[in-house]
Formats: structure tokens, C-alpha cells, sequence
């Protein structure tokens, strides 16, 4: 979408999809955890990040549709959109893997999340900052335990080392994505509830480099080739087998509910 | 047709103090710090504002569904529930008797909020929690996350009792 066409409420809705869509995506991954846990302590805390990230899509889905005015609810853009149609970071939508893959992926994803929202909950728009706020508290949690599992695999056994530093390696093409700005960033910014990504980045790296060095880790290459597009809706052929496993009951039975 | 009765805001209050919450039954909805406001219409309609404790709190239906039952019980017709997100739950609204119930029932209860500038300097620390059985700081974290989201595992070196603690958020 051209930014010359692009309104301050269309704006706003995207910003809130992308948003929603990376922590729907990404819970629903987690989700699969569920019962497979390496531990049942870590089951329950993988169960538990997926409810977390599933909770935060759910408020955000249900706003977007608020400002969208269209009558549409958060089920809507969880359970009636197509792939194309989903704007989340391809690095919340890779399969599971094993744990070491699963923990380097919600490393990644939580520290960035942590940055993006320090500056997200001071957003003019009382609303969005109120969930924000709350969200905030919960992805310090989520990023805890993730650093700690990267510094205890990391810093742990031949074979864990082995693993944990595998997965950051093929998971690095998809960290390029984590800093896209367009239009809609720009514009949301300029509104006063927008993230500025690049004020962070430096320092966000700095937290990923410290971490690897306190976990024996080698930092893959910052300047290697990076996937892109998937907020304008490309994405790696797993996001549509994932949706089509948790689109397919709703789809099949769209009137369905729970009472 | 009937007179319509017109409550009170203590009233209504009262009412719900009386819905406890399904996760931790000894405490109730105010104790907890969910039910954020109660306002009563010039018509008599009862307004009540609950706040979730995590996003994805798969009890804030049930209590939202509570609250709506107390009400019906209560002969109330008129009302309306309103899931509040403008200020963030945090465990500080917890009263002090909450916190005395909550250890009593065998959870280490949460401790004051401290400001979140640090976060990042203290992301290599562990937090010690005294265990709710006997009191002992020998006490090791087993994990951030327990039974539910708002609260993590520890295990006591001291009497040998795995218990949870309320996260501080």
C-alpha cells in the first residue's frame, strides 16, 4: 500500500495486525509444545508463554477490529484470513524443531519484543498503551526465561552447545526482518504510538552479543543474506500448513461457540 | 410491573466481594485487585469494571461469568461487566491481608513491585523467596513459570517442599 493513500486508521489497524499476528502466530507454535515438553516444568512454561503471546494477539486482534469499524472480531483475522494475509515475521512461523530451536527462536523474538515495547507503552493513545503496559510485564518474564536456557545450553554440554548454536545459525536469515520499517511505522510514529526501531537496534544487539559471549556462542554474521517481505505478506511455506491445522474447525463450523 | 430497586455502589460491592477467585478460593475478586470500579446510572444500572491479571488468563471468562451470576442472584437485571484494560493489573493492588491469605493457603505471596529501570541489569539475578511453610530463605527457583501464568516454582532446601510463589508484576 502507497503511503499516499494510506490514512491514519488504515495505519493504525496494520500496525495493530502485525503486532497481533507475530504473537498469535508464534503462540500457536509454542502451543504445540504442549504435553512434549523436554521437562514438565518447561512444558508448562512453554504452554504458559503460548497463552501469554495468544492473550496479547487476542487484545490487539479485538482493537484493530474496534478501529476498523467493520463489525469483524478478533476471531475474524485469527481464523478467516488467508497466509497472504497475515503480516508476521517469518521467524514466528518456523516449525518447533527441537528445544534448542524453540528457545533461540523466543529469545529473538522476546528481547526485541522487550525494546519494541519500552517505546510502544508510552503511546499517546490510552488504549494501546494500557495493553501494551500490561503486555510489557509479561515478555520480561518470557525473556528471562529464554536467556537463562540460552546461557544454560550455551554454557552447558558439547551436544547442547552444539545444538543451541545450529539453531541461532539458521535462524539468523530471519532476524533481518525484525528492523523492516514502511510507511505505516512512519506514520504511526509520527502519531506518537509507533515504535522507532532503529533507536534501538544497536542496543539490541549489544544484549544478543553479551548473551552469546556469557553463553560461549559465536555471533553469526550481522551482514549475511536476510529473508524479507513477510509484513507485506510473504511468507516460508510452513505458515500455510500451520493455518490450515488451526484454521480448519473454525472454518468448517464458522457459527460454533462454546456455551 | 415491579418498582425497580436501586442499589448502592457499597451494595453492589458487597455483592461481589462474595465471588472468589476459581484459580485461588481464598481469595475474592477485590482481594485480588480485579474488580477495578462499580458505578451506578442515574436508570440504576450497574456498571461493574474487571481487570484480567495476564493477557491470557483462562480464568477471566469464568470470573467474568461469576460476576454476572452474583448479580442475577442478587435480583439485579440491569447490569453491564466491562473488561477494563486502561491501567495494567499489577500485584502491588493486593491488599496486605490478600498476601497474608495467600501464604496461609501456601503460595509465596508477591513482594512490592520495584521500578522496572534495572530490568536489563538484572536479568543475570535470582530473586530470593522465603518458603511459606517454614519460613526458611534456603529456597532455589525452579522454574518462572507453575501451575498458572501468574505464578513461578520453587523448591524449599530447608523442609524439602516444592511451593509456588505469586510473580510480582
Amino acid at each position: 500500500m502507497s503511503t499516499e493513500t494510506l490514512t491514519k486508521k488504515d495505519a493504525f489497524k496494520i500496525y495493530l495486525l502485525r503486532l497481533a499476528d507475530d504473537r498469535l502466530i508464534l503462540g500457536q507454535r509454542m502451543s504445540e509444545w504442549c504435553g512434549h515438553g523436554p521437562v514438565l516444568e518447561e512444558d508448562l512454561a512453554l504452554a504458559n508463554m503460548a497463552l501469554d503471546l495468544i492473550g496479547h494477539a487476542s487484545s490487539l486482534y479485538a482493537y484493530a477490529a474496534e478501529i476498523e469499524g467493520e463489525g469483524h472480531d478478533e476471531d475474524y483475522f485469527a481464523y478467516f484470513r488467508d497466509d497472504y494475509e497475515f503480516t508476521n515475521l517469518q521467524l514466528c512461523e518456523l516449525p518447533n524443531d527441537d528445544f534448542a530451536f524453540t528457545i533461540a527462536r523466543q529469545f529473538l523474538f522476546s528481547s526485541f519484543s522487550y525494546y519494541q515495547y519500552e517505546q510502544l507503552k508510552d503511546s499517546k493513545d490510552e488504549q494501546f498503551s494500557g495493553m501494551i503496559n500490561k503486555h510489557l510485564k509479561e515478555i520480561k518474564y518470557h525473556l528471562r526465561h529464554s536467556r537463562d536456557w540460552v546461557l544454560k545450553l550455551g554454557d552447558g554440554t558439547d551436544e547442547s552447545h552444539k545444538k543451541i548454536q545450529e539453531a541461532f545459525d539458521e535462524l539468523w536469515m530471519y532476524v533481518g526482518e525484525l528492523f523492516f520499517t514502511d510507511g505505516v511505522n512512519e506514520m504511526m510514529l509520527a502519531e506518537g504510538n509507533g515504535a522507532d526501531l532503529l533507536s534501538f537496534k544497536e542496543e539490541w544487539k549489544k544484549l544478543v552479543e553479551d548473551t552469546f559471549t556469557e553463553a560461549t556462542l559465536t555471533v553469526p554474521d550481522w551482514d549475511q543474506f536476510m529473508m524479507k517481505g513477510s509484513r507485506g505478506g510473504m511468507h516460508t511455506e510452513h505458515l500455510g500448513l500451520m493455518l490450515a491445522q488451526m484454521q480448519f474447525l473454525r472454518r468448517s463450523h464458522p457459527d460454533a461457540d462454546w456455551q | 410491573m415491579s418498582t425497580k430497586t436501586i442499589h448502592t455502589e457499597e451494595q453492589i460491592w458487597e455483592f461481589i466481594r462474595e465471588v472468589t477467585d476459581p484459580e485461588i478460593p481464598v481469595l475474592n475478586i477485590i482481594e485480588m485487585g480485579i474488580a477495578r470500579g462499580v458505578e451506578i446510572s442515574e436508570t440504576g444500572k450497574v456498571l461493574i469494571r474487571i481487570t484480567p491479571t495476564y493477557s491470557g488468563c483462562p480464568a477471566m471468562n469464568a470470573i467474568e461469568k461469576m460476576v454476572k451470576e452474583k448479580l442475577e442472584e442478587k435480583n439485579i437485571e440491569d447490569f453491564e461487566v466491562k473488561l477494563d484494560f486502561s491501567e495494567a493489573w499489577t500485584t502491588d493492588w493486593m491488599t496486605e491481608e490478600a498476601k497474608a491469605k495467600l501464604k496461609d493457603y501456601g503460595i509465596a505471596p508477591p513482594e512490592k513491585t520495584v521500578s522496572d529501570d534495572d530490568f536489563l541489569k538484572s536479568l543475570s539475578g535470582t530473586k530470593i523467596v522465603p518458603c511459606p511453610f517454614c519460613d526458611s530463605f534456603e529456597t532455589e527457583l525452579q522454574s518462572q513459570f507453575g501451575s498458572t501464568a501468574c505464578k513461578s516454582q520453587y523448591f524449599c532446601n530447608s523442609c524439602h517442599q516444592p511451593f509456588e510463589h505469586f510473580k510480582c508484576i
